[in-house]
């Protein structure tokens, strides 16, 4: 076995009072790579990276985090592996951009003690990979929309986690800022070794930084692979119900697609 | 907008703003010691505390002022705790534990037991922190639908609130015969309150300042919100748990010392928002100083307004707090 499997699903079914939401996915996530999660609305994406991330109790089933069921775990050990970052942060507080990347140290320390050397350290390093050393001292309710994913993006890193967890980071970003954190996400994959999991809506982002993506369709995955296997005709058509013009993109050589009309 | 640190956001700043609430806490204390139908100057009130002369001032001093004093004090702050602990649990700036219940909650069970079993006194805190948890518990309960909804934690409080003072009033009026001071506890009095009540409410107020100075890093995590806070390692419904049970137990505290004495843990906290910003480990000590110096300062405007009939300290902390809170909603 030369692959490592940082996450790995058995069997998992999560249900909401008496509907079922998703049912029985298994799924592995190898180390260092980056997968995104597209389907259509209502096909359980959210729930699917919610119930990864400890957010839902799943019905049935496990997630094993490095082997080791995450409802098992504690809530400090988890989070020194695994950062999640949900769709809509909103919050009353009014921390400082440097502020709120120390919270990400949170999950390291022993709660009598202060910032170490290597917490400075840590934050510095978040906040230069984010590009927010000119902002870190700004109130995050004052950054616009961009800004504010990178901060959120900046804090969970401080955790040096080995599998940061994404829901739809691009949500409500103008193109060149969707852009912007779609590079840095790539980039914290490739520069860091942080292994990424995100559910996308962006079909065409998702395929062009991931290495693998996983189709949701109907409580279930209804595909998985690479995105030249995904972007496919028959697969767009059914999952998304869409005539599609799939083409390569030179620079990158991925496939792009644009949606012709609705099946 | 600068990069730099605004003199507002400095640490300097901050420091300044919290000693200066503390000064104003010594002037209050000075001048709720000198006030009141006998007029003492600050250099006898001194010496009368320092030595035992007999004199009528020591008395009304070591015996009354002094000790209400204090309480007034240890409410302000027991209330302001609550109100500054329950806006971060419950995600919601109107929290205050009079206006969600958690007050009438501990004011039914303690005045309950207090009339029906009075030989049970003691317990009164006690029944009056189950009270306040059995409210919180309900708030909670109604609120929550995948996590807690601030609008639903206002709904259900005000709610709770009528439900709790509804069977207060019902207590009242059953029992009349074995309450005495129905209207002061109702509104919140310290008319009559001596060193008794001082010994009841103390050792909650030295808990809570060690446990929320202790742990308020973790309710500065908390109001990330759950999501976030889970992400970054916090226990989450540990967390809250812990939190709103000493808001109960403070406010519970306060209720069997006073009775129901509203506004301070709404006005209070959302003052220090405002002057020092959110961070908990700056506002709970900051919150703390400055509902000992609003309740003090009220106690004593209600005791020498009038003088010499005694107005309840809830009435004067209505009448003030509405409008400041108007003004604080208009800025």
């Amino acid at each position: 076995m030369d692959y490592q499997v940082v996450l790995r699903v058995n069997n998992l079914s999560v249900s909401y009072k008496y509907t079922e939401v998703i049912e029985n996915i298994d799924l592995e996530i190898e180390k260092g790579k980056i997968y995104s999660i597209i389907g259509p609305n209502g096909s359980g994406k959210t729930t699917l990276i919610r119930a990864l991330s400890r957010n839902l109790k799943p019905k049935t089933g496990q997630v094993l985090l490095d082997g080791v069921n995450i409802f098992k775990m504690n809530s400090k050990q988890t989070a020194r592996k695994m950062a999640v970052l949900g769709q809509n942060n909103h919050t009353l507080s009014d921390v400082t951009v440097k502020n709120l990347v120390q919270y990400g140290r949170y999950a390291h320390k022993e709660w009598w003690k202060g910032s170490d050397r290597e917490d400075i350290r840590i934050v510095d390093w978040a906040l230069r990979k984010t590009g927010l050393e000119n902002l870190q001292n700004r109130k995050i309710n004052t950054l616009s929309g961009g800004e504010k994913q990178r901060a959120w993006l900046a804090m969970s890193i401080a955790q040096k986690p080995q599998i940061l967890l994404l829901d739809e980071p691009t949500t409500y970003l103008d193109i060149s800022h969707q852009l912007e954190i779609m590079e840095l996400i790539s980039r914290l994959n490739k520069e860091e070794g942080i292994t990424i999991v995100m559910v996308l809506h962006d079909i065409n982002h998702a395929a062009r930084y991931s290495d693998e993506l996983i189709v949701v369709k109907d409580k279930k995955i209804y595909k998985r692979g690479d995105p030249w296997v995904i972007l496919e005709n028959n697969v767009l058509r059914e999952v998304f119900g869409v005539e599609t013009e799939i083409r390569l993109d030179k620079e990158t050589s991925k496939p792009v697609f644009y949606a012709r009309k609705v099946v | 907008m600068e990069n730099e640190v605004s003199f507002k956001d400095s640490k300097k700043y901050k420091i300044f703003i919290i000693v200066c609430i503390a000064v104003l806490l010594i002037i209050g204390f000075i001048l709720g010691n000198a006030k009141g139908s006998m007029e003492v100057s600050v250099q006898r009130i001194f010496e009368v505390l320092l030595n035992d002369d007999g004199s009528s001032e020591r008395l009304v001093i070591w015996n009354i002022r002094l000790p209400r004093m204090i309480l007034a004090a240890l409410v302000g702050i027991n209330l302001a705790l609550a109100g500054a602990i329950l806006q971060g649990v419950m995600n919601n700036p109107l929290a205050d534990p009079s206006i969600i219940g958690i007050s009438s909650g501990a004011g039914l069970f303690g005045i309950f037991l207090l009339v029906v079993l009075p030989q049970y006194q003691a317990f009164v805190p006690i029944a009056a922190f189950f009270g306040a948890m059995l409210a919180a518990a309900i708030i909670y309960v109604l609120a929550w639908k995948g996590g807690i909804q601030p609008i639903r934690v206002i709904l259900a409080g005000v709610a709770v609130s009528a439900l709790f003072g509804a069977g207060i009033s019902g207590t009242l009026v059953f029992y009349s015969d074995r309450v005495h001071g129905a209207l002061t506890f109702m509104n919140g009095s310290l008319s009559s309150r001596s060193w008794p009540e001082v010994q009841t409410i103390l050792p909650y107020t030295v808990i809570g300042l060690i446990l929320v100075m202790v742990f308020s890093q973790k309710l500065n995590i908390l109001i990330l919100g759950d999501d976030v806070a889970r992400s970054l390692g916090l226990n989450v419904e540990a967390t809250r748990l812990g939190f709103t049970a000493l808001a109960a137990l403070l406010a519970a505290s306060a209720v069997s010392a006073v009775g129901l004495l509203g506004f301070v843990g709404l006005i209070v906290p959302h003052s220090i928002r405002l002057l020092i910003g959110n961070d908990y480990k700056l506002m709970f000590p900051a919150s703390a100083l400055l509902g000992a110096v609003l309740v003090m300062f009220s106690d004593t405007f209600a005791r020498t307004i009038l003088s010499p009939t005694e107005i309840p300290v809830g009435i004067v902390m209505a009448v003030l707090g509405a409008p400041f809170f108007l003004y604080l909603l208009r800025r």
